[in-house]
């Protein structure tokens, strides 16, 4: 079993090819991108120890992305489920609908620092490309948005949205026309681009600097999270973080600070689409979109198909962080089906005034499934990381309303 | 063979001209097909390279994508591809093939696996796109250990140092890629610039094989020919492609773009 080292940051427990526990990770690239990502990860650990920078990145997560998002306790579904107290870290709350804002904003950011005035990125669910759009036209940069065309009809508010912020959305139609193709367009833009563009990866996965952005910037939550519940509970209570699973990033920020507690104390339960299911499938590890990482694949090792009714979860890889994280049991993986995670909508949206978007309607799924179980004294907190406007056509259709 | 490779530069070099060395996917567009092409036009060149499809390819441009595409359609499996080699290789013995690919195709098979079977059926080198140095040393070293030649690239994004790390690494072949693209893009630089950074890499070890590739077309093949040998590939997919859709032989039309090829280069 893999053991994780404490008091360092789960981002740095790489070895000098960047690989996590000598098996998930590394730089599996084309030749020209090698030195462009070597450029980058010295900017990148110069910008983390760098004061202004710092105070820059919190400047703009104060006031352009509306600072602290709330944590309340859901006192109807706790009591409607007769368990554990429910609690809520409602991210969606951010300006920018998700956790992929604190992400989009710090790529901005290093874009800017690194001199380069294109910036290109990936999206699933919309909310990637939505934040990225907007952070660029904050800062003046040329944005690019690679997206599936299966992804642009289903998150039609989303795309408008990048559209409006002045980003060029690129349509990419080949293979399942899904987030991973748009994935491997985006790379291949950037493989051509890569002396005047900064690439921006949707999600904590790709080459090692990639994942390490993505997951230093998303640790915001946690990092707000651990106050809160210090200002509520006095301490850290005995707890289960609950958070869905697509690339993993929100996972990632939602449990940074958590890490180094023992599983008994915080346990970490990450819950996947059904059908998108590495983690908690025991899927084999596969290399995809340059890092190795557990991944649906056939027999022959071909990248398999997914299926999600959730845009951002339709994905077969899975961060190596997770990767990580499943192999020294730190963290625990199940899923939940399409059905599942709309059921889960109805009764949340029913007793409660959030709106989850469909990837944390899984997480809530799981919570509810989980809750029953336990005593008062446990306290679940999930991570509502998204909107659920970007999903309404797809909620009426499925359910027939959208609630207001 | 041991020295294939090398012996197919040497002779190009005794007719006063570089290496012609094509690009084409294995399985495409049926294992058959692929390998009647290869046949065909492996009379025109020195080295052949056939592609292992991949449905995750991250460096290559929509030519070879959709030789890709059409390959796996048609149900290749690595296990068709070596046995494709064989079979080439016994018409064609002393023709160097080298396999080139996405790692993650070596990784699911199995290292070393992978590379017994390429031995067994004739595989002269190895290009693995995404496996790049430092990152393929014992890779390389294994390839070495049973005479497969492992071929390392150099981007023009590759610093000096970085360059002459690779070329002491590197075995009887680089691969030198023209411009900063995915394949199958036009040229970005200019031929000067281009044929500058080859002689950058050919200063540090002149010994070297150093071939061009990516961007290589009819219309640029002639200015390059100074380069040990050149690589065309998503000009010959892109025949492929287009003898498919208009329903005319891919053997034959392919076989004429190559033989034109070569025409340009002696």
């Amino acid at each position: 079993m893999i053991k994780l080292r404490k008091k360092t940051p789960l981002i740095d427990q790489h070895d000098k090819f960047g690989f996590y526990g000598n098996k998930f990770g590394g730089n599996f690239c084309a030749e020209t991108m090698r030195k462009p990502i070597e450029d980058l990860s010295k900017l990148f650990e110069k910008l983390r120890k760098d004061r202004k920078f710092l105070k820059k990145r919190d400047h703009y997560f104060k006031y352009y992305l509306g600072g602290e998002t709330p944590f309340f306790k859901l006192e109807n579904l706790t009591r409607y489920l007769g368990g554990a107290q429910i609690w809520c870290k409602d991210v969606s709350a951010i300006n920018g609908d998700a956790h992929k804002a604190y992400h989009a904003t710090v790529n901005a950011l290093i874009c800017k620092e690194s001199g380069k005035r294109y910036i290109a990125g990936d999206t699933g669910a919309g909310m990637f490309g939505k934040n990225l759009a907007m952070a660029a036209k904050k800062m003046n940069l040329k944005c690019k948005i690679f997206m599936g065309t299966k992804d642009i009809s289903r998150q039609a508010p989303n795309v408008k949205f990048m559209r409006d912020a002045g980003a060029e959305v690129v349509p990419v139609d080949s293979g399942s026309k899904t987030l991973v193709d748009a994935v491997s367009e985006c790379m291949r833009h950037y493989v051509s681009n890569c002396d005047n563009t900064h690439l921006a990866v949707g999600s904590a996965i790709g080459c090692n600097i990639f994942l390490k952005i993505c997951a230093w910037s998303t640790s915001q939550i946690s990092r707000e999270l651990k106050k809160q519940l210090i200002k509520e509970f006095g301490e850290i209570p005995k707890l289960k973080l609950i958070n869905v699973i697509g690339g993993g990033s929100s996972a990632l920020g939602f449990w940074n600070e958590f890490i180094d507690y023992d599983k008994k104390h915080v346990e970490l339960i990450g819950v996947e689409a059904k059908y998108a299911a590495p983690l908690s499938t025991n899927a084999k590890v596969a290399i995809l979109h340059g890092a190795a990482q557990y991944c649906l694949t056939d027999k022959e090792g071909q990248i398999a198909e997914t299926h999600s009714l959730s845009a951002g979860l339709d994905y077969p890889g899975s961060s190596p962080l997770h990767g990580l994280l499943k192999d020294s049991g730190r963290a625990r993986y199940t899923n939940a089906s399409d059905k599942e995670a709309l059921a889960a909508f109805k009764l949340i949206t029913k007793l409660e005034d959030i709106r989850p978007s469909l990837e944390p309607a899984h997480a809530w799924s799981e919570c509810i499934r989980l809750a029953p179980k336990l005593k008062k004294s446990d306290v679940l907190v999930v991570n509502n990381c998204g909107k659920g406007y970007k999903d309404k056509k797809i909620y009426i259709e499925q359910l027939g309303y959208y609630p207001k | 063979m041991k020295n294939s490779i090398n012996n197919a530069f040497k002779l190009a070099k005794s007719e006063d001209r570089p290496a012609l060395i094509s690009y084409t996917v294995c399985g495409d567009n049926t294992k058959d097909k692929s390998l009647r092409i290869l046949n065909s036009i492996s009379k025109h060149l020195d080295i052949v390279e056939w592609g292992i499809p991949h449905n995750c390819p991250t460096a290559d441009g929509k030519d070879i994508q959709n030789s890709s595409y059409r390959a796996l359609q048609n149900g290749i499996r690595l296990n068709d591809i070596f046995s494709l080699v064989k079979k080439f290789k016994k018409t064609k013995s002393s023709k160097p093939i080298i396999l080139m690919g996405y790692y993650q195709m070596i990784f699911n098979f199995g290292e070393k696996k992978f590379i017994q079977k390429c031995k067994a059926s004739g595989v002269d080198g190895l290009i693995v796109v995404d496996l790049s140095f430092p990152d393929n040393k014992n890779f390389a070293k294994l390839c070495k250990k049973n005479s497969i030649c492992f071929v390392q690239l150099i981007a023009p994004t590759t610093t000096v140092k970085r360059m002459k790390e690779i070329i002491k690494s590197s075995h009887e072949m680089i691969y030198m890629i023209s411009t900063i693209s995915t394949t199958g893009s036009a040229l970005k630089y200019s031929i000067k610039r281009i044929i500058k950074n080859f002689n950058v890499i050919k200063k540090i070890k002149p010994s070297k094989n150093v071939v061009i590739g990516f961007g290589i077309t009819e219309k640029t093949i002639s200015n390059l020919r100074s380069a040990d040998g050149l690589v065309v590939g998503s000009a010959i997919c892109r025949e492929i492609t287009r003898s498919l859709k208009d329903r005319q032989n891919p053997v034959t039309n392919v076989s004429k773009l190559v033989r034109k090829l070569k025409n340009k280069i002696i």
